[in-house]
């Protein structure tokens, strides 16, 4: 795949954000601010916007598609995504329905990445047993895919009602919300997006990111098990961007600490330190710093993973609106094209060699 | 004499590891470097998981579970925590069985027995397997480091991993296993010391020396001690 086919995308969860005096903002004001921000990032170059979803109080994602729907009147060229939808508990149809409908209002920007989600909060929300996930999962990946590809359908399985010489309006041509797997750490995921044939993203969201070499391996073979030609691989990692090194730096770690400290209360972690934080950003998978800080450390990941898509969950935790603003603007005006210039100057000296 | 730090003691180096996924093919990785002859399952046939071991656990071989129960002695369990409890009671009989899993609710699902286990999880994991010898240890860390720490024995730095059990032959056995893996092993004392190895537990996510870690499973112990008293 050239640098131009290359797509940069912005993920994000819409979370609950601080403003400039450190209160928090309320739900309704930072659902218009990620549409804001969408925004900009269509202005500013941006391939792909894409919104999470949970059902927490520190995340404002729980019908991401509305809000995309908003993003879609304001913009022209961005394509509009999940990262992830949490399929496992959704009805594949009504997925169809909703992503098919943005499709049509945003003149064909729709895409999705589906996924079983790191969290698991929608299923006793939803009234679905965790004990159950992968035959959810495996069953609603099913049933989207062929809703997706050829209608009519006609499909039964154990986790909704059958359904016989079904069409779901409105129509959209094949390949037209392309949907993407996404995938933490779990083999039997990759295995799975191979086998349906369905492009891979992979949650990088700690260590170096040529640890997630074999999974890519593992992809490539499952794909070829199933006689499937090759698709494209990408990535997803947090970051911020800011004018300087030490500018980003220092705005991003005391919201990174604040959030790191919230999960390992949670989940009984060691409480963050500034060392791992720094160490995070030199070797690990935190793209913090400057425009070129970041622009580097993506080609290289990019190159050593041999991959078609970044997404940059931007800004991390609570940071104000104004410098997930900044960051966007830096990311779309400066990284994504330094970036495409390191990987074209690389595949030059490729082809020389 | 300079011994090497794999074979000093060659013993058994059969190992067994039930579930493949992140867990367990990071274990199978590095008991394939220590030189173990390695079998492992997943849910469900072995040709399920064949991919999966040659691309992620190159040298492990990809069995039945009841081909891993056959294969060794020790075994390793590391498939989802919310889903232990659909193995059979008496498939582990008489076998050291480690559990390596934790709990946590966000991804685990809310589950009771587990939350309020008094004696820790690991408990709850020997009564399901009562036939079985069960052993906690390889949870503490996180995959990075279970991978990366790996050094040889009195290589300086040398991070510590702890095991827990009732069964003291078992115990030792996976002492064994810990330092053939290429970690410091340290002795936990019985299965309720276990609490201090999984989350929440002072012992947990953090790469220790075996001093460090000895230090802090006896000041606990101490603490426990006291309160008691």
């Amino acid at each position: 795949m050239s640098a131009d086919e290359f797509e940069f995308g912005l993920d994000t969860p819409a979370p609950v954000t601080v403003d400039e005096s450190g209160q928090l903002l309320d739900g309704d004001q930072v659902i218009r601010n990620t549409v804001e921000e969408a925004v900009l990032a269509d202005s500013v170059g941006i391939d792909s916007f894409n919104i999470g979803e949970h059902y927490r109080s520190d995340f404002m994602d729980s019908a991401g598609h509305v809000i995309l729907a908003a993003i879609a009147s304001r913009t022209q060229r961005i394509r509009l995504g999940t990262a992830v939808t949490v399929l496992s508990t959704q009805d594949p149809v009504r997925v169809y329905t909703e992503f098919a409908t943005l499709d049509a209002v945003s003149n064909g920007r729709a895409q999705l990445i589906v996924g079983r989600g790191s969290l698991t909060e929608s299923f006793p929300l939803f009234g679905f047993e965790l004990s159950d996930y992968d035959t959810l999962f495996e069953e609603k990946l099913d049933l989207l895919t062929r809703l997706l590809r050829d209608q009519p359908v006609t499909w039964s399985g154990t986790v909704r009602s059958p359904l016989a010489d079904q069409f779901v309006s409105p129509p959209i041509p094949e390949g037209h919300v392309p949907t993407w797997v996404g995938v933490g750490g779990s083999p039997q995921s990759v295995i799975r997006a191979g086998r349906y044939g369905l492009p891979l993203i992979l949650a990088i969201i700690g260590g170096p990111p040529s640890r997630f070499a074999p999974y890519v391996e593992l992809y490539k073979r499952t794909l070829e098990q199933y006689g499937r030609g090759p698709l494209p691989v990408g990535m997803h990692s947090l970051g911020f961007v800011a004018g300087t090194d030490e500018e980003a730096l220092e705005t991003q770690w005391p919201y990174w600490k604040d959030q790191l400290e919230a999960a390992s209360r949670e989940r009984g972690w060691r409480q963050p330190t500034y060392d791992q934080f720094q160490a995070e950003v030199t070797n690990g998978s935190l793209y913090v710093g400057s425009p070129e800080t970041v622009a580097t450390k993506l080609a290289a990941a990019i190159r050593a993973l041999g991959l078609s898509r970044f997404d940059l969950a931007y800004a991390i935790g609570q940071v104000p609106h104004a410098q997930r603003m900044a960051t966007i603007a830096l990311y779309g005006r400066e990284v994504i094209p330094r970036v495409r210039e390191l990987l074209a100057a690389a595949s030059d000296d490729g082809n020389a060699r | 004499m300079t011994r090497s730090w794999v074979t000093r003691e060659p013993g058994d180096l059969r190992l067994g590891i039930v579930g493949a996924g992140r867990l367990g093919t990071t274990v199978a990785r590095a008991a394939v470097a220590a030189g173990y002859d390695v079998a492992m399952s997943g849910s469900g046939a072995a040709e399920r998981i064949a991919l999966v071991v040659d691309v992620l656990a190159p040298g492990a071989r990809a069995v039945s579970t009841d081909e891993v129960v056959r294969h060794a002695d020790v075994i390793v369990l590391a498939v989802p925590t919310h889903r232990f409890r659909e193995l059979d009671r008496d498939l582990f009989a008489g076998k050291i069985l480690i559990d390596a899993m934790n709990y946590w609710e966000p991804i685990d699902g809310v589950d009771e027995e587990l939350a309020h286990a008094r004696g820790g999880t690991t408990a709850v994991v020997e009564r399901q397997f009562p036939s079985a010898r069960v052993v906690k240890s390889l949870n503490q860390l996180g995959y990075h480091e279970l991978e990366d720490a790996r050094r040889p024995r009195d290589a300086p730095g040398r991070v510590a991993i702890a095991a827990a059990g009732n069964d003291r032959e078992a115990v030792v056995a996976v002492l064994q296993l810990i330092d053939r893996l290429g970690f410091d092993a340290v002795d936990a004392g019985p299965l309720e010391a276990g609490l201090a190895l999984q989350p929440d537990g002072p012992a947990f996510g953090v790469a220790h020396s075996a001093d460090e870690l000895s230090s802090l499973l006896i000041s606990r112990t101490n603490r426990e001690v006291e309160q008691l008293g």
